[in-house]
């Protein structure tokens, strides 16, 4: 009845497992990789610093949230507020010690988002579903009323902004308006990869398969010996040191200051959209929809010009939500797994092309 | 010690040595407080009939008003100007439901409450679209709402009560009591409650499910334009309303989110809450707390009855 | 009475005792103090009309619900009320009515996720994948595989199980049961909904769980055939209240069971 192959099912097993079995999807990662280290080569500036690094800034808040809401099926509308502890955090920890390498404070204002994100997790072990937003969402308000409420925090600075002082990394301005659009770029890129390989890691291992339990049968999931509290609160911890993270890196690796109205609901909003659109669930999906709901607004404020239109700032800005929202409600109606499900059928056609199937 | 007299004692001496200011405070909760409950009507409607947590209710508000208003502005009769937009709220409810529900029937609930974030963004880009951005003033003395305040001497002070506010709450009850006897008598609220319950089950006893939830849009369109009517003429009409609905979620956690009653008591609850504590507890820590003080106070009460005052509790079966 | 093919388990002591469990919701009292004992090694039916408390019955068992009388003595331990991770740690798996897969997962992923409780490699190992956390991962996935090849659902592996016809979701859930290893495994309905193929198939998995693992096995089934061949003991409620308890031939010749469930012979 039981056959036993010892030893061949391990290396078996262990590439069967892997994230990228199939070896042109692999080739398609390396392409990727050396397109993105490529970008500032194109000295574009407006590439780099307008697109590219708050694509990257963005997916990464994405892949938290999608860690949050997409794999534990958590919803959270307090994403923003969770990127604004990071960043505050961040702010901090540099302006006690200034002279500690900035990155390393970029990833430890992530530690401090996820005790904060994990403490507001803490209801989640009463509340259920849809009204664990409400949590959430009395985080995002208090935590966006602390933004401006604790003067200790922005260093009772008059305006209740925070500027980023300049900071150097083995010799080279990384932050500070000093600092060029090709450096920051980088660090950015460094972040997000490393980031979204342990990501990826996690997902795929045990802790993404009770993540997933705990999202579509938790009682089941109980039954079978999975403790929801712990699960959920490692959720929204892991999900808000990302946000914490993209946080910290959007106001000192890209706008240079940052106030408690960036991390508003609106924001939280927008990751939310980015995930129902690129695909809850899936990190490509994350990367995909950061990219549609960002960089779409960039390409329609250009595309009337192009056209000979000449069409308000402000139009363009109206004319994007109008977009965005018949967007969703395509998607949801078309493909509810957004982005990242269209893309899988793609592949699965491409696979035995030239046949139909 | 000072800090917990500071907490504890000093708010209660403040509003037993200032009674009429304690009165008036009650008020103004109140006041706000019916507001919340009107927008959270609009969800407890469409929840109700149609099992589907509506997040575009608040745009809606916005929407009636900038309609009642654009239409105004461009010269028409104060009450033909609200006739139109009763059609254009229908007109919406029409388009709704075709575009978004009916080609979502039978999908889970989360799909259909995203498809609402849908809608808002969607409304949100057209409204600014068609009536620009700016705040606009809503029209008040064509539509004879009333204006002035009467002030009683009372107290051992003055307690001021604005008429429209008067005006709000009667017209507010009339309409809940409507709705409720609507929901409950009626062969339509019949209908509506089991579109709630079941989709399929709806459909497969004949019930036109396209029918029933054009009807209920429009109903909710319609406690949406009278919400938008009292509340732009209180204050503007502007786009920031539409975060303010976000305040009617901790309504309906209190009330339950299929209790139109439960909408009124949770929504006055949380207006007079939400007011006392900025008056008397705010300055302590820089004010500011209306902002998130709604949202502790159904989080606290979720800790202890999730199914809210008078939800009916949800019984697990595996 | 057992199916004459398979090998005779020895039946044991006692592993599950339920003494005087009553349950109620709201105003309906779904089991009205019911005792009875389940041996190591046995399969045990618990049938009876719908309505009569079976599934509430198990759910008690698995502490998904909390009796409000009586005691649960589960390997030694006695118990007013559990909570279900104690009595999956406990060694109790279990399937489910209405089935209760992860919807989101494919079969194997459920199955895997059987493993859980036996998946120690903390986050560390796990945020980085190679290492201690691949080769643990690795060593369940033969486990999973065996239990793959015992189902005979090698094709479906990779598929989403929201796509996979009723009959194999049910082996799928079966497979996820198994993978916890349990001492006692509660199967609600496992026939339920297929056909006569299926019950026969299923059957044999559920013979050879108990022959070859030695686990013990509560069952609820409507079909008599299957429970007279199957069960070594057969426990009759209705209406919350146990009405009989014996072997499978003392079971279908009593009296009240008769009346209640069975009827009569035309």
């Amino acid at each position: 009845m039981f056959y036993r192959e010892a030893g061949q099912f391990k290396t078996d097993y262990a590439s069967d497992q892997a994230v990228f079995p199939i070896l042109q999807d692999r080739i398609g990662l390396a392409i990727i990789f050396v397109i993105a280290l490529a970008i500032p080569l194109a000295q574009n500036d407006f590439l780099t610093n307008a697109v590219m690094i708050p694509f990257l800034i963005f997916s990464l808040a994405a892949i938290g949230l999608n860690m949050l809401t997409g794999y534990t099926g958590l919803l959270s509308l307090g994403t923003g507020a969770f990127m604004g502890v990071g960043a505050y955090a961040c702010y901090k920890l540099t302006s006690i010690f200034p002279n500690v390498n900035i990155v390393i404070w970029i990833v430890a204002s992530g530690f401090f988002a996820a005790a904060v994100g994990a403490i507001f997790g803490l209801p989640s072990l009463r509340i259920k579903g849809f009204y664990l937003a409400i949590a959430t969402l009395a985080a995002q308000f208090f935590l966006e009323w602390c933004f401006t409420h604790i003067p200790w925090l922005y260093n009772y600075n008059i305006s209740a902004a925070i500027e980023v002082p300049q900071r150097e990394l083995f010799g080279i301005i990384v932050t500070g308006p000093r600092a060029t659009a090709e450096t920051r770029y980088y660090i950015v890129l460094a972040v997000v990869i490393v980031m979204t390989w342990l990501a990826s890691n996690l997902v795929h291992g045990r802790i993404g398969r009770t993540w997933m339990a705990v999202r579509d049968m938790d009682i089941a999931a109980e039954l079978m010996g999975i403790r929801l509290l712990p699960t959920k609160l490692l959720a929204f911890a892991v999900s808000s040191f990302y946000c914490g993270v993209a946080g910290a890196m959007l106001t000192f690796l890209w706008y240079g200051a940052a106030e408690s109205t960036v991390f508003n609901i609106n924001q939280s909003f927008t990751i939310l959209f980015m995930i129902i659109i690129g695909g809850l669930g899936s990190l490509l999906g994350s990367f995909l929809g950061a990219a549609l709901i960002y960089i779409l607004p960039i390409v329609l404020r250009f595309v009337p010009a192009k056209l000979g239109l000449g069409l308000h700032a402000a139009t363009v800005e109206h004319i994007t939500f109008m977009i965005t929202g018949a967007l969703i409600i395509f998607f949801l109606i078309a493909e509810p797994a957004g982005l990242a499900r269209l893309w899988q059928v793609g592949k699965q056609k491409l696979r035995v092309w030239p046949f139909p199937y | 010690m000072h800090l917990l007299y500071m907490i504890f004692i000093d708010p209660f001496v403040q509003m037993g040595s200032a009674p009429d200011l304690l009165a008036q405070t009650l008020w103004e909760g109140l006041v706000g407080g019916m507001l919340y409950a009107l927008i959270a009507l609009g969800f407890v409607l469409i929840f109700k009939a149609s099992g589907v947590f509506n997040f575009a209710q608040g745009i809606m508000v916005v929407f009636a008003a900038l309609t009642l208003v654009g239409l105004h502005d461009i010269g028409l009769n104060a009450f033909l100007a609200l006739g139109l937009t009763i059609v254009v709220m229908f007109g919406l409810a029409f388009a709704i439901e075709r575009t978004v529900l009916r080609p979502l029937i039978n999908q889970p609930d989360i799909i259909l409450f995203m498809a609402t974030f849908g809608i808002t963004y969607f409304l949100i880009g057209f409204g600014e679209f068609v009536f620009g951005g700016d705040p606009k003033v809503m029209v008040t003395d064509d539509l004879f709402l009333p204006k002035g305040s009467i002030t009683y001497h009372t107290l051992g002070g003055i307690v001021q009560l604005q008429k429209l506010d008067i005006a709000a709450a009667i017209v507010a009850s009339i309409m809940v009591a409507g709705l409720a006897v609507f929901f409950s008598k009626t062969r339509i609220g019949r209908a509506l409650r089991a579109v709630a319950d079941s989709h399929s089950a709806a459909l497969s006893v004949g019930i036109s499910l396209e029918q029933i939830w054009v009807i209920v849009w429009f109903a909710a369109g319609l406690v949406a334009l009278v919400t938008g009517i009292f509340w732009g003429a209180r204050s503007d009409v502007s786009f920031a309303l539409e975060v303010i609905a976000l305040k009617a979620l901790p309504v309906l956690i209190l009330g339950g989110f299929t209790s139109i009653p439960g909408a009124i008591v949770g929504g006055l609850i949380i207006g007079v809450g939400e007011k006392l504590g900025e008056f008397y507890w705010g300055p302590l820590v820089g004010g500011g707390t209306d902002a998130w003080f709604a949202y502790v106070i159904a989080l606290v009460f979720l800790l202890f009855r999730p199914q809210g005052l008078f939800g009916e509790r949800i019984i697990e079966r595996v | 009475m057992r199916a004459p093919s398979g090998p005779e388990v020895a039946v044991g002591d006692v592993l599950l005792s339920v003494e005087n469990v009553s349950l109620s919701f709201g105003g309906v009292k779904a089991v009205s103090e019911v005792s009875f004992d389940i041996r190591k090694g046995e399969i045990r039916a618990i049938i009876g009309p719908n309505g009569a408390g079976k599934t509430s019955m198990l759910n008690v068992i698995n502490g998904f619900y909390h009796p409000q009388e009586g005691r649960i003595t589960f390997k030694g331990e006695t118990r007013t009320k559990m909570r279900p991770y104690e009595a999956a740690r406990g060694g109790i798996a279990r399937t489910f009515q209405n089935l209760a897969l992860f919807r989101g997962m494919t079969a194997l992923d459920n199955i895997m996720a059987g493993r859980t409780l036996r998946m120690h490699k903390n986050i560390f190992w796990q945020l980085l994948r190679f290492g201690p956390a691949m080769t643990e991962e690795v060593e369940h996935r033969r486990h999973v595989e065996e239990i793959i090849d015992f189902l005979k659902i090698q094709e479906i592996r990779r598929t989403p199980v929201g796509r996979l016809p009723y009959g194999l979701q049910k082996r799928v859930e079966l497979g996820r049961a198994l993978a916890m290893e349990p001492e006692l495994l509660l199967l609600d309905e496992p026939m339920a909904g297929m056909n006569m193929e299926e019950k026969e198939d299923m059957s044999r998995f559920v013979l050879d769980v108990n022959d070859y693992f030695g686990t013990t096995i509560a069952l609820i089934e409507h079909d008599m055939g299957v429970v007279m061949d199957l069960s070594d003991r057969v426990l009759v409620l209705d209406h919350g209240i146990k009405i009989a308890d014996g072997t499978p031939g003392e079971v279908k010749s009593n009296q009240a069971v008769i009346d209640a469930y069975l009827g009569v012979a035309h």
